[in-house]
């Protein structure tokens, strides 16, 4: 892929909390359609370098490109940004005041001016593409932990983003609500989404990513393909990692 | 199954109900009132405290009262013939004093009315299942206030906004002239050119005077449009017109202009056309209704408009000063903190004392405020200190994540607070809220102290009456005045816990 396919640039990123650096040289580039995962310790900072990438957090020195639109460290153009970037919370942050229709409705009828009835039509048909549309009228604290990060896909899908950031979905869901969303997700990458994805799910790593990053006090250790990355990890961080987590 | 390790059920356990000796009365007193000698002596002693309560209170209030008369006679025990508790007769009699203070009899009308139209906005505002939600909250919070003001207090309009504000701005601004010119005659008049200080109060005194004259002219457009409107012969009519003009230009620009504004100027022009009818309607461009001073108001009509302006107008100064205390600007945090700190730290008795015998004082000659406005503005601002502090609680509990989500939908951070954080930052605080309304209900009774003769004040006003002097007129009143608050206040609190259960009906988990 050339480089001018590049949807998200990040070039020279550094970050600190206090005296703390919690992201350090990190150099970036996400092709359009490309699925990323990044796995790591916790502490490594991969939370953190996706929430920069719509604004969530600042940072001190570096760029970041989304789709043309430059966030440089006074994060000027926030809003441009979040307009095309989607977000998935670990712990969903579904609005638990609205109804699961109204979660979805919000952010067309407010940021994007459609009108409500439109806005209800586009709601559902992304309620039924996560196979909840018969629960568009309850509230959040009324369906299942996995009911409610496919609302949270849903919600994030009706901004028709370009690029979606997943950070940890599936940490805070049952065992057995995992998969669902899971499902979500590949389906999601199959329609040639660009996503980038924080995740310990290594099956799915292996299934859907192009790339997968490893990370660890707050650098990029190791990039490459699933395949090269779990059988063949280079460095010696990696090796103890995977070691780790695959059993 | 317990020498062996493997175990496969194979039929579910049907649910069953509870035994027998755990539901009823019986086993309520068994399990709760009676299960030890402790409790048992509690439930004892419980239930001989009530009985000792509650006997004599129905005595006095119903067995032993005297329910009619003409007066003071009726209600003594010589011609009773018994014991006397209530002397209800007195109530009778006084009612109207209690409910409109000393209002003209011939205007009272306009009370019942005020009333009436309350009740028919609130009602359904109260009601979930009414439709017009935001048109009924509007009349209610926006219009009924003027058209009350305008029914209770009485009198027309002369101008409407824009000759309200070029008076408002001139008045300043030649205040403000006046002062720097007076400075600078002090620094003048000092003499002592050795020393800076004079000096220095004339060269201040004097860029004061030249700011105020430069504003002068910079709101010369204002004034002159004022100058017009007065020269038209006219004035209240050439002036809701020039205002309806404006605004409806500004709603339309802000609305977006040819593409999308229409609606915007549409709702507006309504709105100055509903103005205009009432404003007909009620004869305000003829003088409107006669006068009625607020030193004539009383009773329950005083008592009920400090509570629902206080608690209407604490709401939005509460909000506002909770955002502001989190806000990362400093200067608006620290105001808010200063001012929530102030009301909270200062007595509600020394607010309304400064209101009304003060600030009369501080303020320039020309410029009065009616006393009742005084009042109802301190009770506004103290409230809203408290209020700030409930909703600042609220807004806590709202977790991070929440605005995180709705920044990465792209929303403002305005529209963030407004759809999102706030309407959940009020659910938490709901009996908090209605915790201080309630309180703010039963402290109007303050007002009584700075000669406003609220329900309670004219309620010890009429104990001087003669007439009705007998030793359980005191009581009859305080426990009549006890009732009303109690009703109010009673309401209030299970309206908040109906409201509460509604709201949260979606958060079982």
């Amino acid at each position: 892929m050339a480089a001018t396919e590049a949807i998200v640039t990040i070039s020279g990123l550094n970050k600190w909390y206090g005296d703390f650096h919690v992201l350090r040289d990190i150099d970036l580039a996400v092709q359009r359609g490309e699925r990323i995962v990044i796995c790591g310790p916790s502490g490594s900072g991969k939370s953190t370098l996706i929430r920069c990438i719509n604004a969530l957090e600042d940072f001190q020195e570096g760029r970041i490109v989304v789709d043309g639109i430059e966030l440089g460290p006074n994060l000027k153009r926030v809003h441009e940004v979040r307009r095309e970037v989607g977000m998935v919370f670990q712990s969903f942050n579904l609005f638990p005041h609205l109804t699961v229709l109204e979660n979805c409705t919000l952010a067309p009828i407010w940021v994007r001016h459609m009108p409500q009835k439109e806005a209800e039509a586009t709601a559902m048909r992304y309620l039924e593409r996560v196979h909840i549309p018969d629960q568009a009228n309850k509230y959040p604290g009324q369906i299942s932990g996995g009911q409610q990060q496919r609302v949270a896909i849903a919600r994030a899908l009706t901004m028709n983003p370009k690029v979606m950031l997943f950070d940890e979905p599936t940490s805070a869901l049952d065992p057995e609500m995992v998969k669902e969303v899971l499902d979500t997700m590949v389906d999601l990458a199959k329609e040639g989404m660009t996503m980038l994805v924080v995740t310990h799910e290594m099956g799915f790593a292996k299934e859907v990513a192009d790339r997968v990053i490893f990370m660890d006090a707050g650098q990029i250790i190791e990039a490459n393909t699933p395949d090269q990355f779990f059988a063949n990890p280079q460095h010696a961080r990696t090796k103890l990692f995977l070691s780790q987590i695959l059993r | 199954m317990s020498d062996t390790a493997s175990f496969v059920r194979q039929d579910l356990a049907p649910q069953r109900p509870a035994p027998l000796r755990a539901r009823g009365i019986v086993a309520f007193a068994r399990s709760r009132l009676f299960n030890t000698p402790a409790n048992a002596l509690l439930t004892i002693v419980g239930v001989l405290l009530l009985w000792a309560i509650i006997v004599p209170t129905v005595r006095f209030l119903f067995v032993d009262a005297v329910w009619a008369g003409a007066d003071r006679t009726a209600c003594l025990a010589e011609t009773a013939g018994h014991p006397v508790g209530a002397c209800w007769p007195f109530v009778q009699a006084k009612l109207t004093q209690f409910i409109y203070g000393f209002y003209p009899e011939a205007e009272r009308w306009r009370v019942n009315l005020t009333f009436l139209l309350a009740a028919i906005l609130l009602v359904p505002l109260l009601i979930p299942r009414v439709p017009a939600k935001t048109t009924n909250a509007l009349l209610f919070f926006i219009a009924f206030p003027f058209v009350a003001f305008f029914l209770l207090y009485g009198g027309g309009l002369q101008g409407f906004v824009i000759g309200w504000v070029a008076h408002l701005v001139s008045t300043f601004l030649v205040a403000i002239g006046d002062a720097g010119a007076r400075l600078a005659e002090l620094g003048a008049g000092a003499g002592g050119a050795s020393s800076a200080f004079p000096t220095l109060l004339r060269v201040v005194g004097e860029g004061i005077v030249w700011l105020s004259t430069f504003l002068l002219y910079v709101s010369f457009p204002l004034l002159w449009l004022r100058d017009q409107i007065l020269a038209s012969g006219q004035p209240l009519w050439a002036d809701v017109a020039a205002t309806a003009v404006i605004v409806s230009a500004v709603a339309f620009a802000v609305g977006g202009g040819i593409r999308t504004g229409w609606r915007a100027l549409l709702v507006s022009l309504i709105v100055f056309a509903i103005i205009a009818g009432l404003i007909r309607a009620m004869g305000l461009d003829r003088g409107g209704l006669t006068v009625v001073d607020t030193r004539q108001w009383g009773g329950l009509l005083v008592t009920l408009v400090v509570a629902v302006t206080g608690i209407v107008a604490s709401m939005p100064v509460g909000i506002a000063l909770a955002l502001g205390r989190r806000s990362t600007i400093p200067l608006i945090r620290l105001f808010s903190i200063g001012f929530i700190e102030f009301w909270r730290g200062v007595p509600l008795i020394t607010v309304l004392f400064f209101a009304t015998y003060m600030l009369p004082l501080f303020l320039p000659g020309n410029f009065t405020v009616d006393g009742l406005v005084r009042v109802l503005i301190g009770i506004a601002l103290f409230a809203g200190a408290y209020n700030a502090e409930v909703i600042r609680g609220g807004l806590q509990a709202v977790p991070r994540g929440q605005e995180e989500a709705a920044a990465a939908l792209g929303l403002s951070h305005g529209r963030t607070i407004g759809l999102i954080v706030l309407p959940q930052a009020l659910r938490h605080v709901i009996p908090g809220l209605v915790n201080s309304f309630i309180a703010l209900f039963k402290d109007t009774s303050l007002v009584s102290i700075v000669a406003l003769f609220d329900l309670l004040g004219s309620l010890r006003a009429s104990f001087a009456d003669p007439a009705w002097a007998t030793p359980t007129t005191l009581f009859t009143g305080f426990a009549f005045a006890g009732i009303i608050y109690f009703v109010v206040c009673f309401a209030m609190s299970r309206y908040s816990l109906f409201v509460e259960r509604r709201l949260n009906a979606h958060q079982r988990n």
